[in-house]
């Protein structure tokens, strides 16, 4: 059963021009157009580069960031039409885990009063003494002694306050932790440490997950199913065995490929499909496919004008959805990937439209890299 | 043929009414013409610090450095600070992971370059501009002439750091030291920032120190590699033996507790190293990992670890542990039973 479904979720932030009469002259299309559902007790990955829409997504999902268009469900109930004290209650069931604690963890509240602080701002009964109580269970829960109630968060090391911001995500007992990069600023050692406690966690307290991170082997390790973004849109979603064994989305692909694993012989030995310049902006993004201006497998029909909806691939695994037009000639061989010129990419909303055909007829290097056979220009197939 | 010789070097912070820190301690490695040499190690292991000393970058004041380093058989270590910066601008270069430390944001993109080229290279000012263009055009920059007339902050992250490597191979520098030049890039951008790298060592043969955190950065780029922890080399070893053989109970652990991404069946739960690298012991007292070890023994508190040679003269493998993962024989007999 589905605990979360979203659909077709829209986060739009307006581009205000103007130094006297702002007006509104565009929108960073962060999340644009989105279905997920959820399911309760497992974990919801999700992955893809900085800038496509990922922590928007999950903030609009809690609904601290009001989404411009589309519904967000939650055990049955559309809490985006919910009035704001009907949320605050609805709030206790979700809580997020950021990448960096520190920043949401008030440096001059000891942890005493950190994890008490929600406690009390529910009105959860049990008084002093309970709440009390309660700390230290989480405290154990979270692998961090009774002593350090009296601490300060600066006194702890980056795993420990990792551990502090699990702890105080669990207080209320809530059904959905969204975590936004958990383990991304800690040390390699200790990404172990907290990536366990987060499994351990949801056995123990049946807990959902969404995971946003941008480290592909860490999502493949905790979630059931995993959605790739790119550039507000969902572009592949699968079991994540299915997703990694056989990556049908070219950016998936261009993705999975580019991620180093530590191993000579896997490296010295693997094909790498190297992407050509940078991720368009989301103020701009292309028409049609979004991924066409870097696919490697884009067709002169289609990928520049229709924009490819998430599906279902009959002969792959059931649940294994998919965005691209050519999804199936992908898959058997009869499409190849050719040569793209690295398009230059507007920083700024403001793009003069020169800069792209400019840029493609300056480039001198762009490739396909590694064991692909490079053919004719875009749209030569 | 040696580049770069580094022997027992050693940085200690001294700040007065404060105990001395000593950051890098006994650090000895080499970099052939040619050839790529990782650094790994967790976040305060050393490894920045090892790179500036390397450059003659620390301040005078507050730092006592110890040991030597020898470029192409001229020392370092002993030059005067007019010397070293002519060393800097010709023979070594470095890349760090922001890339605005070392751009300034208000010069254009062209006049930095064309800058160093003057400078160092003894180009003329047309010269420079036309080297200028070829460079940026090497590092893999769509339209060169426009980026040339542009500031740093009208460039994505990635071309920031293209910038960059351009800037630190102007010279032609023999080495070039990359700080984390990717930890800040998305996964796509930094294979292409590393496969630049790749082909640049490939072509100039230079020679190239990464420092890193990540084995999977190594294990694609390095022919050599050193694993820091606390301060001290622990482990060293040609890349291949390292993560066919990793030998110190630290390389090992790490190595366990990745994540892979080409894992088809993961285990439910991680390998994972108790601890952190807060949990220390003074080098001089023992074994720095010591607390986090599950093969230590009494033996491993009295006094720095010796150096253990798993490897040969041709193929060194030294590994600073007494009780190295693999070597089951016990080295210390009487000690090994815990
Ligand atoms: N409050 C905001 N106002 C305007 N643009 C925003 C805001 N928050 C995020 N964005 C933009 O939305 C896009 C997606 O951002 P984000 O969700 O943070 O991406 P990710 O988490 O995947 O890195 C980016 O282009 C970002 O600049
Ligand atoms: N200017 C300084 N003064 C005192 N200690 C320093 C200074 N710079 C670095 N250190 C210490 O030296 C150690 C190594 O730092 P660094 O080389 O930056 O680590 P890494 O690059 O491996 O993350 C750290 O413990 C750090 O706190
Ligand atoms: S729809 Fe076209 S451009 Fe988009 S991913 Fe598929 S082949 Fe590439
Ligand atoms: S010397 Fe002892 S404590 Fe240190 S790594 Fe080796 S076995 Fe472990
Ligand atoms: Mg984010
Ligand atoms: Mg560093």
């Amino acid at each position: 059963m589905s605990l979360l479904e979203v659909r077709d979720l829209e986060v739009h932030f307006p581009i205000k021009a103007g130094t006297l009469f702002q007006r509104t002259v565009g929108a960073v299309k962060a999340v644009d157009g989105v279905d997920l559902d959820i399911e309760a007790g497992t974990t919801f990955g999700l992955v893809g580069e900085s800038g496509c829409g990922k922590s928007t997504l999950g903030r609009a999902i809690m609904r601290l960031i009001e989404p411009t268009k589309g519904s967000v469900t939650l055990d049955g109930q559309d809490i985006l039409a919910l009035s704001e004290r009907r949320m605050r209650a609805v709030r206790r069931q979700f809580q997020m885990v950021f990448q960096d604690p520190m920043a949401s963890l008030d440096p001059r509240q000891s942890v005493e009063s950190l994890l008490t602080e929600p406690l009390r701002a529910h009105k959860i009964p049990g008084g002093a003494a309970g709440h009390a109580k309660r700390i230290r269970e989480l405290l154990d829960v979270v692998g961090l002694p009774e002593s350090v109630v009296n601490r300060y968060p600066h006194e702890f090391s980056g795993g420990q306050r990792q551990r502090l911001g699990i702890a105080r995500a669990l207080v209320l007992n809530p059904a959905l932790i969204i975590a936004d990069e958990p383990v991304s600023a800690l040390d390699v050692s200790i990404q172990a440490q907290v990536i366990n406690l987060l499994k351990e966690l949801q056995e123990r307290f049946s807990l959902t997950y969404v995971v946003i991170a941008h480290d592909l082997a860490v999502v493949r390790h905790i979630s059931k199913t995993v959605a790739v973004m790119y550039l507000g849109g969902i572009v592949e979603q699968a079991p994540a065995a299915d997703l990694y064994r056989q990556p049908l989305h070219p950016y998936t692909k261009a993705l999975m490929s580019a991620v180093p694993v530590p191993d000579p012989n896997v490296e010295g030995s693997r094909s790498r499909i190297l992407l050509q310049g940078d991720l368009p902006s989301p103020a701009n993004p292309p028409t049609g496919c979004r991924f066409h201006t870097r696919c490697p497998w884009k067709q002169a029909t289609k990928c520049d004008t229709e924009r490819p909806a998430l599906r279902e691939l009959p002969l792959v695994a059931p649940g294994h959805k998919v965005a691209c037009h050519f999804a199936e000639d992908i898959l058997s061989g009869t499409i190849t990937p050719h040569e793209v010129k690295p398009e230059e990419v507007a920083l700024t909303p403001a793009a003069d439209d020169t800069s792209g055909i400019e840029a493609a007829a300056d480039a001198t290097e762009a490739h396909v890299a590694g064991g692909l056979t490079p053919g004719g220009p875009p749209g030569a197939h | 043929m040696t580049l770069l010789e580094v022997r027992d070097l050693s940085v200690t912070f001294t700040r007065s009414g404060q105990q001395p820190v000593r950051a890098v301690d006994g650090v000895t490695f080499d970099v052939a013409a040619g050839q790529s040499v990782g650094i790994v190690g967790e976040s305060g292991s050393g490894k920045s610090v090892t790179s500036l000393a390397v450059m003659g970058l620390l301040p005078s004041r507050g730092v006592s450095v110890g040991g030597t380093v020898t470029l192409d058989g001229n020392e370092l270590t002993s030059m005067d600070q007019r010397e070293l910066r002519d060393v800097r601008g010709r023979d070594v270069a470095m890349i760090f992971q922001d890339p605005m430390t070392s751009l300034n944001p208000v010069v254009t993109n062209g006049k930095q370059l064309v800058e160093v080229l003057t400078r160092h290279a003894g180009l003329s000012k047309g010269e420079a501009k036309t080297e200028a263009e070829q460079l940026l055009r090497r590092v893999g920059i769509p339209d060169p002439v426009r980026r040339l007339g542009e500031y740093p902050h009208q460039l994505s992250g990635g071309m920031r750091q293209r910038v960059m490597i351009a800037i630190a191979i102007a010279c032609r520098p023999k080495l070039l030291i990359a700080d984390e030049p990717t930890t800040a890039l998305d996964v796509t951008i930094q294979a292409q920032i590393l496969d630049l790298l790749r082909t640049l060592v490939a072509e100039s043969g230079c020679g190239m120190i990464m420092i890193t955190h990540d084995l999977g950065v190594v294990a694609g780029l390095c022919d050599d590699v050193h694993v820091m922890y606390s301060g001290r080399i622990v482990e060293s070893a040609g890349t291949k033996d390292l993560f066919a053989r990793p030998s110190h109970p630290y390389t090992d652990g790490l190595l366990q507790s990745i994540p892979r991404i080409d894992d088809d069946d993961p285990a439910d739960l991680l390998h994972t190293i108790p601890g952190s690298a807060r949990d220390t012991v003074a080098w001089d007292r023992g074994c720095a990992f010591q607390p986090r070890c599950e093969r230590a023994v009494a033996e491993c508190l009295s006094g720095p670890p010796a150096v253990t040679e798993l490897g040969t003269p041709i193929v060194p493998h030294p590994v600073r542990c007494l009780r190295p993962v693999g070597e089951d024989v016990s080295l210390h007999e009487g000690n090994v039973a815990r």
